[in-house]
């Protein structure tokens, strides 16, 4: 049998527009455990595709280290395991024939903070084709258009595209870092906070930006800020405790709660 | 259990400031104005202050004694009392340069055995060593009795036989009359002919070093073509006829250097015809060629910008020139070079030694009791003396690598070693060794301070982690790594124990870098500035004539540690722009 390739996600047989996979991403019965300490306690969800999905709760819920667990972020730390499986397109993360190098390369990620490397706006955005070999200069110089295109900041760069990358403001760091995750078109975007450090202005040009991006990625965006959650996302999950208390389409989370906890949340009465 | 009321109020029952009287009670202590621990503050300060004042007046005694070598002094003529036998083999008068003035170390007793005022004694260095036995000359400031400038006194630079103080008094030329040392031409002439000597002295080394030189070394190769067809394992057939080329070719060679010899000879003879007649302060009178001469000056003559010229001059001779006569005189070339050759090569061997072994220490292995004893092994090995590295250097280096590498490529030239002694490459590798710790520690540092953000970018991007330490955490912590070189090239540039055992040699005849391919000579023994002092400053002759150069060298050694010091930070203040982290 030849390799699984990554390509093998369902996904990449363009599916008919309106037919989207709503259980593109599946989280079946997931436990995760830093050395003795359970953070996320049997979660299951399905995630659709080309939608925003919002995971919010209280600090240390867990909804980063789920989100971080879509790219196996988390393998990162010593001492860490999980229970169950994670299913992207139908096929697990954790396939031992899946590199995880080959599934960080289809899920773009965006940090809380931004980082951008220490290098030109350039060659930030072409990170991944560079780390992935491809080093054409027509299409590096196409993909670094349409990439920053795409996070609404080449008007903004393109006359300083070969000077440092930290000469840009912090809102527009944060979109140079969209557009670095989005440059070698991955099917999924993680955002762990996207806009927990930034101004209101920037913050509504990323929201505007999640908006356009729905088009073509999946989006699941972590965030503290219930409001953007319900301004962005179509579907929000609520944690509490490393348990997924209600997942729901957004407008029922914040209009129409089932649950009490849920409910005392998204109205502000803790967390 | 109900929950105990605070007690923050004043019990009844206890002393409280309305109740004076009381004997029990005593008053809270006045407010102190002084803020709480400022004299540790000043404390803390003296701490900086004294290390300040040590490092400046350090720096500020060589500096000024280094320097001082190479500023003309004025010279005087002394003039004994009458009777007085001070003076050099009975002489009236004698002369030199004033060194110091110090009360005498021996008090001496009036007739009741009381202890007299203290007397004072001068020192003068009178020069002249092949004259005198000696260079310098205490003289008790009763013995004299009146000090005059001549101005006439020159200061001769002499090739082999150090400096010399006089008064001129006849010039001999090869080619004209004779002119005497009061004559308006004496000095125009004593300029020409010491020129017309220094470059003969150039001919005559050009074709002893370089031509004779390459002569000598087509010889040994020969000599060793001929080993190898006279004892090789299985001689071609034409080894007779090959011989035969080799014997004709060294014939004409062994001509060519005949040659040499002859017009080198004839230079020498030409060196020895111009004469210089010449009278000491104290009075004696002295013939020498003026091609022993290298350089003169009337310094009585010379104004304060005469002075700066001169000074120029010195120091810059001291800088581009060979040593001459045991080391105590010329200047100090092979030495700089040497070390600037050896730091270099040891920055480049200790450089990916360390930043690799720290890069598998912090971002591959496994953190556990191994990896820490490792790096409890690591920073103690910065703490080893340093001899020790150069025994293991001689040990291993010199006579295991050298020796199996003189086995496998130098076998013809055997026994006489190659690499299989001390040479430039055994030294810096036996300092990289020696600094490899300090940049496994910085680099270690370097790379934690990288920041948790970049490494999960670089990898979300898809990076596999080499691509990641590649491309985002190495360049990052650049500075770091180069910090960590700044130290340990200030610790390899200044030690001397270990490479006196592994390649450094008193005098070393080639540079390790030169114009004779293969242009680098690795193998090469050479000379180091802080074997330098330790040689000038122990081994030399005449200890106190030397230590005038042993201040100008270590001046030097700063200097060059400095100036290497400043081109590393450099590069990494122009790094640290380039790879500044985010303010954001």
């Amino acid at each position: 049998m030849a390799l699984a390739r990554p390509s093998d996600f369902a996904h990449a047989s363009a599916p008919a527009p309106g037919t989207f996979n709503p259980a593109y991403i599946q989280v079946k019965n997931f436990s995760f455990y830093y050395g003795h300490n359970k953070v996320l306690h049997s979660l299951a969800l399905d995630i659709p595709e080309r939608q925003v999905t919002a995971f919010i709760g209280p600090s240390g819920c867990g909804k980063s280290t789920l989100l971080r667990n879509l790219n196996r972020m988390n393998d990162l730390i010593d001492g860490v395991r999980h229970e169950g499986d994670i299913t992207v397109g139908g096929r697990s993360i954790y396939d031992p024939l899946l590199e995880v190098i080959a599934l960080r390369k289809r899920i773009g990620m965006v940090f809380q903070k931004s980082n951008p490397f220490p290098k030109s706006i350039y060659e930030n955005v072409v990170y991944a084709l560079r780390v992935a070999g491809r080093n054409g200069k027509s299409e590096l110089d196409e993909v670094v258009e349409r990439s920053l295109r795409g996070a609404a900041l080449w008007d903004e760069v393109k006359d300083r595209l070969h000077e440092s990358a930290f000469g840009l403001s912090g809102g527009q760091q944060q979109r140079l870092c969209i557009a670095r995750a989005i440059a070698n078109r991955p099917e999924i975007l993680l955002m762990d906070e996207p806009c927990s450090a930034l101004d209101p202005i920037a913050t509504s040009k990323v929201e505007e930006l999640i908006h356009e991006l729905k088009k073509e990625f999946t989006i699941v965006i972590v965030t503290h800020n219930m409001q953007q959650a319900a301004r962005v996302s179509d579907r929000t999950a609520f944690f509490y405790l490393g348990k997924l208390i209600e997942y729901a389409a957004t407008p029922d989370i914040f209009m129409n709660p089932k649950n009490p906890q849920t409910e005392a949340y998204v109205s502000g009465r803790f967390g | 259990m109900p929950p105990v009321a605070p007690t923050f109020a004043a019990s009844p029952a206890g002393p409280s400031p309305d109740t004076p009287k009381d004997p029990a009670y005593t008053p809270p202590p006045e407010p102190s104005f002084r803020p709480a621990g400022e004299s540790w503050v000043w404390f803390t300060s003296m701490g900086l202050a004294i290390g300040l004042v040590m490092i400046l007046g350090l720096l500020g005694l060589i500096i000024s004694n280094g320097l001082a070598v190479f500023w003309p002094k004025p010279v005087v003529q002394v003039q004994l009392v009458e009777g007085s036998q001070a003076g050099i083999r009975g002489s009236p008068t004698f002369g030199g340069e004033h060194v110091k003035t110090q009360e005498k170390r021996v008090t001496q007793l009036d007739e009741d055995g009381k202890p007299l005022p203290p007397a004072y004694e001068y020192q003068f260095y009178v020069a002249n060593r092949d004259a005198y036995g000696f260079s310098f000359k205490y003289i008790d400031r009763k013995e004299v009795l009146a000090i005059t400038h001549p101005a006439n006194a020159i200061v001769a630079e002499r090739f082999s036989l150090g400096t010399a103080i006089f008064l001129p008094r006849e010039l001999r030329p090869f080619e004209s009359a004779a002119i005497p040392g009061d004559s308006p031409e004496f000095i125009p002439t004593l300029e020409r002919l010491v020129q017309a000597g220094n470059e003969r002295r150039r001919e005559i080394r050009q074709i002893e070093r370089h031509q004779i030189g390459a002569i000598n070394r087509e010889l040994s190769r020969l000599h060793l073509q001929r080993r190898a067809l006279e004892h090789g394992p299985n001689p071609p057939a034409d080894a007779p006829a090959r011989l035969a080329a080799i014997d004709a070719r060294a014939a004409t060679l062994q001509a060519e250097f005949e040659g040499l010899a002859a017009r080198a000879r004839q230079l020498r003879e030409r060196q020895a015809a111009d004469t210089l007649s010449y009278v000491t302060l104290s009075g004696a009178e002295r013939v020498t060629p003026v091609a022993e001469i290298l350089d003169f000056t009337l310094p009585n003559q010379l104004g304060f910008f005469g002075k700066l010229r001169e000074f120029v001059v010195r120091f810059w001779k001291f800088l581009s020139e060979e040593p001459r006569a045991a080391n105590m005189e010329g200047g100090i070339f092979p030495a700089i070079f040497g070390t600037f050759v050896m730091t270099l090569l040891m920055s480049v061997a200790v450089t990916p030694f360390g930043v690799l072994a720290a890069i598998y220490l912090r971002e591959y292995a496994k953190q556990g009791l191994f990896v820490r004893c490792v790096r409890i092994a690591v920073n103690n090995l910065a703490g080893v003396p340093s001899i020790v590295f150069g025994v293991f250097g001689l040990g291993f280096f010199v006579y295991m690598v050298g020796g199996s590498i003189d086995q496998l490529f130098f076998s013809l030239s055997l026994p006489t070693p190659t690499f299989g002694t001390g040479g430039v490459l055994w030294a810096s590798a036996t300092l990289a060794l020696m600094t490899v710790p300090v940049v496994i520690v910085s680099t270690e540092e370097a790379l934690a301070a990288v920041s948790r953000g970049s490494r999960e970018g670089s990898l979300a991007c898809g990076a596999s982690k080499w691509q990641t330490i590649q491309r985002i955490v190495l360049p990052a912590s650049l500075p770091g790594i180069l910090t960590g070189l700044i130290l340990a090239m200030a610790r390899g540039a200044g030690e001397v124990a270990p490479l006196m055992l592994v390649g450094v040699v008193k005098l070393a005849p080639t540079l390790p870098i030169d114009g004779i391919p293969p242009f680098v000579h690795l193998e090469r023994k050479f000379m180091h500035l802080g074997f330098h002092i330790f040689d000038l400053g122990f081994q030399s002759p005449d200890s106190e004539a030397a230590k005038p150069m042993v201040f100008a060298t270590t001046f030097l050694l700063i200097l060059l540690v400095v100036c290497l010091n400043l081109g590393a930070i450099l590069i990494r203040n122009h790094l640290r722009k380039k790879y500044k982290v985010s303010t954001f």
